[in-house]
């Protein structure tokens, strides 16, 4: 079988014998009794040929195991912790039926870099175009743990061409729509459809940029030289150029300029050199002033990460669960390093059918319907993943043990 | 004129010393101007009282919302609240020298609680309820004394810490840079104190302040914004609370035609006239007509939509919604839409359309999922919410383009209605002052004139833009008009113009 193949056949074994439905019961439930974090929680099934079953909901991971296998999705999703079991949601009333609780969760999606990027467009990706995600991931991992003090991300890759982000502290958890918006609105830089040259505006006049994004854009500064002049180059054809004469938006300057490009033809870096020479010539100057901080601007407009917004603004958008197979790739959704995310390569993520493969050749017991697998994936490439998952696991589970302790004894009981 | 003048400050003086006593002996029930409503009132309520208390407050809050929905500047809704609340809902300073605050604060509270009952009982009518009630308590505490709000806010714990003279040193640079990046003018003395970043959304949303691990410091000129999230959170949290109670309460059947009158007044007070479907109305089109309507009779965001639609034989998922919605209340049947739509996208297979897309236009016209009719969407939707990604082309072209880009579009989309170069330059400026819906009312003026619009005429009595259908209904209707006339005359030849 081909390495993307992904047969109902296929998933069905892999639902049976591979998915980590324990490790994702505790990442869910941040306890090992199941709470309400995991049985109010919506769960949606993509079913073939186009079924969309939603408001699904489980016991624990037995029952979510038992109806996965039984339903055989393409993919399911996961959304948020309602004030009532999603299955039972009929038999309340409307508004004993809302969302509480969930992840705060961000999408970052490669087509968003497709007029930046030279290298390949649409669903293609390539290693070269992965470093538009790797900065994005950077920079957003960060900021997130740095301004908004959070602990407990988990970096998804969707499977293609993208990243997911959930992250699971209690207050991320708790956030209103309205609070979600609000740190939406703080890390969102880029902005404005594709009849919008200009896609940065963050600061008052050349005044300089607000903490926070001058902070992502002193990391961002050598991976604009290394991505954008050297790798992409993607001043080199007129299109490109012309666009940085725009955002310079100097008359003076960007006439010359121009003039100077027409005739000779000036790789990125040069052209980049070009301009910075150009800002010097007017030290102390307005035109200078005016050029610095269009050059930031430039530099974030690049290469500071691409959100979509809608995804993180709603504590009820539903998101693909991690370790599902991309229909397309047969590539397994799995967790990523951040801290490795450079040496990150999609296409030594694990398909599907590669997975099952090894799993035979592990000679596990063929044909044993009876025998349950827990840990089957233990034996297969798909270990170092789930593993990274289990750490991050029992690192939550102890902060609530913790916080619980902090709280004194539990009346409750 | 003597005779008054004294009774007055008589009993002015009687107040005065009234409320010293009550203060003496400490059992005033309205210390302060500004109420948290966090208890409900107390003793009897005449039916009377209830109903009065309830009334005046909705008028205040329906012209708040009124001037939510038309677009009003701070100031102006703030200057209509003050009138609004002189005329119905006074409430005083401790300082006036007015003769009953006790029973203004009491008719304050009474109103209050009396509207939550009212507003509760939906998600909408609560979002709605919280956000008029806080602009109301942001007007008044503006307008309050400063010693007075310091005392109020003495009153109640807000969770926040005094920023040390060490941290301040520490994060000078960064404290100095957020101050400029939010336009307040650096003050090397600006005293801080810090809370967590969730309770000032408002401030972090526009980067106003410095955040260093989830802690937002806050300079002391901004620290209203805390009290009034906190207004707003605390108010929203009462009101599911009443709302989860209320099926239970013991409900006084006198009570219960007034809430329901009650919370009618208020979804009146909005304008919805563009939000529902004009099919039936003899104002049908067909999908074939769709081409030349929109050379005629489209605001921009609807002729770049359709353009796009055309160029690229797709549109992504806002732009389907907003020039689908547009074409539904323009009076397309859902048969028209289909057939449209299918038309539309000529590079797709027959079962991929019906798979992906036949079922969300069935939607939209309420025919699937939940079963809402949606309305079409308002300029102020288009212009702020679902800002277009960068591959999007739904938005407002006045605020979405950029200059160049806009300049050249709106003169190929208009031109030949008259729209010349020598137009652009009023435009462009009304754009970038930030006046979207000017500079659309200009450009139909413009390509109205021929119709006899005259500038400042707008759509229609001076009225601006403030719906994309609104626009092309007007653009109709003149069109309509000018048709019936020239039956007339196109015999004659010229028309010339008589007395
Ligand atoms: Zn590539």
């Amino acid at each position: 079988m081909s390495d993307t193949e992904v047969s109902p056949e296929i998933m069905l074994a892999f639902y049976k014998r591979l998915y980590p439905y324990k490790s994702i019961f505790g990442w869910l439930n941040h306890e090992h009794t199941p709470t309400r974090r995991f049985t109010h929680r919506e769960w949606a099934f993509t079913l073939p040929p186009d079924t969309y079953v939603r408001y699904q909901s489980f016991a624990d991971a037995d029952e979510l195991k038992k109806q996965v296998c039984q339903l055989n999705p393409t993919r399911f999703e996961i959304g948020p912790v309602y004030s009532a079991k999603p299955r039972d949601r009929k038999t309340v009333r409307a508004a004993n039926f809302t969302p509480q609780l969930r992840e705060l969760v961000f999408d970052i999606d490669m087509t968003d870099y497709d007029e930046i990027r030279t290298c390949c467009s649409g669903a293609g990706i390539c290693k070269r175009c992965w470093a538009f995600i790797a900065a994005a991931v950077r920079v957003l991992d960060r900021a997130i743990r740095d301004q908004f003090g959070y602990k407990y991300l988990l970096w998804v890759y969707s499977g293609r061409r993208g990243i997911h982000l959930w992250i699971s502290d209690k207050e991320a958890m708790e956030l209103t729509d309205e609070q979600r918006r609000a740190l939406v609105g703080w890390l969102t830089v880029i902005q404005g459809g594709k009849e919008m040259k200009k896609k940065v505006n963050v600061r008052q006049g050349t005044k300089s940029l607000p903490p926070g994004i001058q902070m992502s854009l002193e990391s961002l500064r050598t991976i604009f030289h290394r991505l954008i002049l050297e790798d992409q180059d993607c001043f080199a054809e007129e299109e490109g150029w012309e666009t940085l004469l725009q955002l310079i938006s100097e008359p003076s300057v960007t006439r010359r300029l121009r003039a100077k490009w027409e005739i000779k033809s000036r790789s990125s870096e040069e052209k980049w050199e070009d301009v910075k020479r150009e800002a010097r010539a007017d030290k102390g100057g307005k035109i200078h002033d005016n050029m610095v901080a269009a050059m930031e601007d430039i530099v974030l407009q690049y290469t500071y990460p691409r959100l979509d917004a809608e995804v993180s603004k709603h504590r009820n958008h539903l998101l693909k669960a991690p370790f599902c197979v991309h229909p397309k790739t047969g590539r397994v959704c799995v967790p990523v390093d951040p801290s490795s995310i450079d040496s990150f390569r999609p296409e030594r993520v694990p398909t599907v059918s590669q997975l099952l493969r090894e799993l035979d050749e592990a000679g596990a017991s063929a044909g044993a319907e009876a025998t349950e697998h827990h840990s089957d994936w233990q034996k297969t490439s798909l270990k170092p993943y789930v593993d990274m998952l289990d750490r991050h696991v029992a690192a939550l589970m102890e902060e609530v043990r913790r916080a619980k302790r902090e709280a004194g004894p539990d009346r409750s009981w | 004129m003597q005779n008054k003048e004294d009774r007055q400050k008589l009993l002015a003086q009687q107040t005065l010393s009234k409320i010293n006593e009550v203060e003496n002996h400490g059992t005033r029930r309205y210390p302060h101007r500004l109420n948290f409503y966090d208890k409900p009132p107390l003793g009897d309520i005449t039916i009377e009282d209830f109903e009065t208390c309830a009334l005046d407050r909705l008028r205040i809050l329906a012209e708040i919302e009124s001037s939510f929905v038309r677009n009003r500047s701070w100031d102006e809704l703030k200057n209509i609240t003050i009138t609004q609340s002189d005329k119905f809902l006074q409430l005083n300073s401790n300082s006036a020298w007015t003769l009953d605050l006790e029973s203004q604060r009491r008719k304050d509270h009474v109103g209050h609680f009396v509207l939550r009952l009212a507003f509760c009982r939906s998600e909408d009518l609560r979002r709605r309820f919280v956000k008029a009630e806080t602009a109301l308590f942001r007007v008044r505490f503006d307008s309050d004394d400063g010693e007075e709000n310091l005392e109020f806010l003495k009153s109640r714990d807000f969770g926040w810490e005094e920023v040390t003279a060490d941290e301040v040193e520490e994060h000078f640079k960064e404290l100095q840079t957020a101050a400029a990046s939010a336009n307040r003018e650096p003050n090397p003395k600006e005293r801080y104190c810090k809370v967590r970043w969730t309770r000032v959304p408002d401030l972090i949303e526009k980067r106003r302040v410095f955040l260093k691990g989830g802690m937002a410091y806050v300079p002391s000129r901004e620290q209203s914004s805390i009290v009034f999230q906190e207004f707003q959170n605390s108010l929203m949290k009462s009101l599911e609370m009443t709302a989860k109670a209320l099926p239970f309460l013991d409900e006084d059947t006198r009570i219960v035609p007034i809430l329901n009158n009650l919370s009618q007044g208020f979804l009146a007070g909005v304008s919805s006239e563009w939000s529902t479907a004009t099919a039936g109305s003899g104002n049908e089109i067909t999908a074939d007509m769709i081409d030349d309507m929109a050379r005629k009779h489209f605001p921009a965001c609807m002729r770049n939509l359709h353009e796009c639609l055309r160029r690229d034989k797709h549109l992504k998922h806002f732009g389907r919604l907003q020039y689908g919605l547009f074409l539904k209340v323009l009076g397309l049947s859902i048969d028209e839409a289909i057939s449209f739509w299918r038309r539309s996208f000529s590079n797709i297979q027959d079962d991929k359309f019906n798979k992906e897309y036949r079922y969300n236009i069935r939607h939209s016209f309420g025919l699937e999922g939940k079963r809402a009719n949606y309305p079409a969407k308002s300029c102020q939707q288009i212009l702020t919410s679902d800002q277009p990604g960068t591959g999007d082309s739904h938005g407002c072209p006045y605020r979405h383009f950029s200059p160049d880009n806009l300049q050249t579009a709106l003169l190929s989309m208009y031109s030949s209605q008259g729209l010349t170069s020598a137009d652009l330059p009023e435009i462009m400026h009304t754009v970038k002052a930030g006046h979207y819906h000017v500079a659309c009312t200009r450009v139909f003026e413009i390509t109205h004139a021929r119709q006899g619009v005259a500038k400042g005429e707008g759509v229609g009595s001076g009225e601006s833009v403030t719906h994309p259908n609104q626009y092309a209904a007007r653009s109709r209707e003149l069109e309509r008009e000018r048709d019936g006339d020239n039956g007339k005359k196109e015999d004659d030849g010229d028309v010339v113009m008589m007395g």
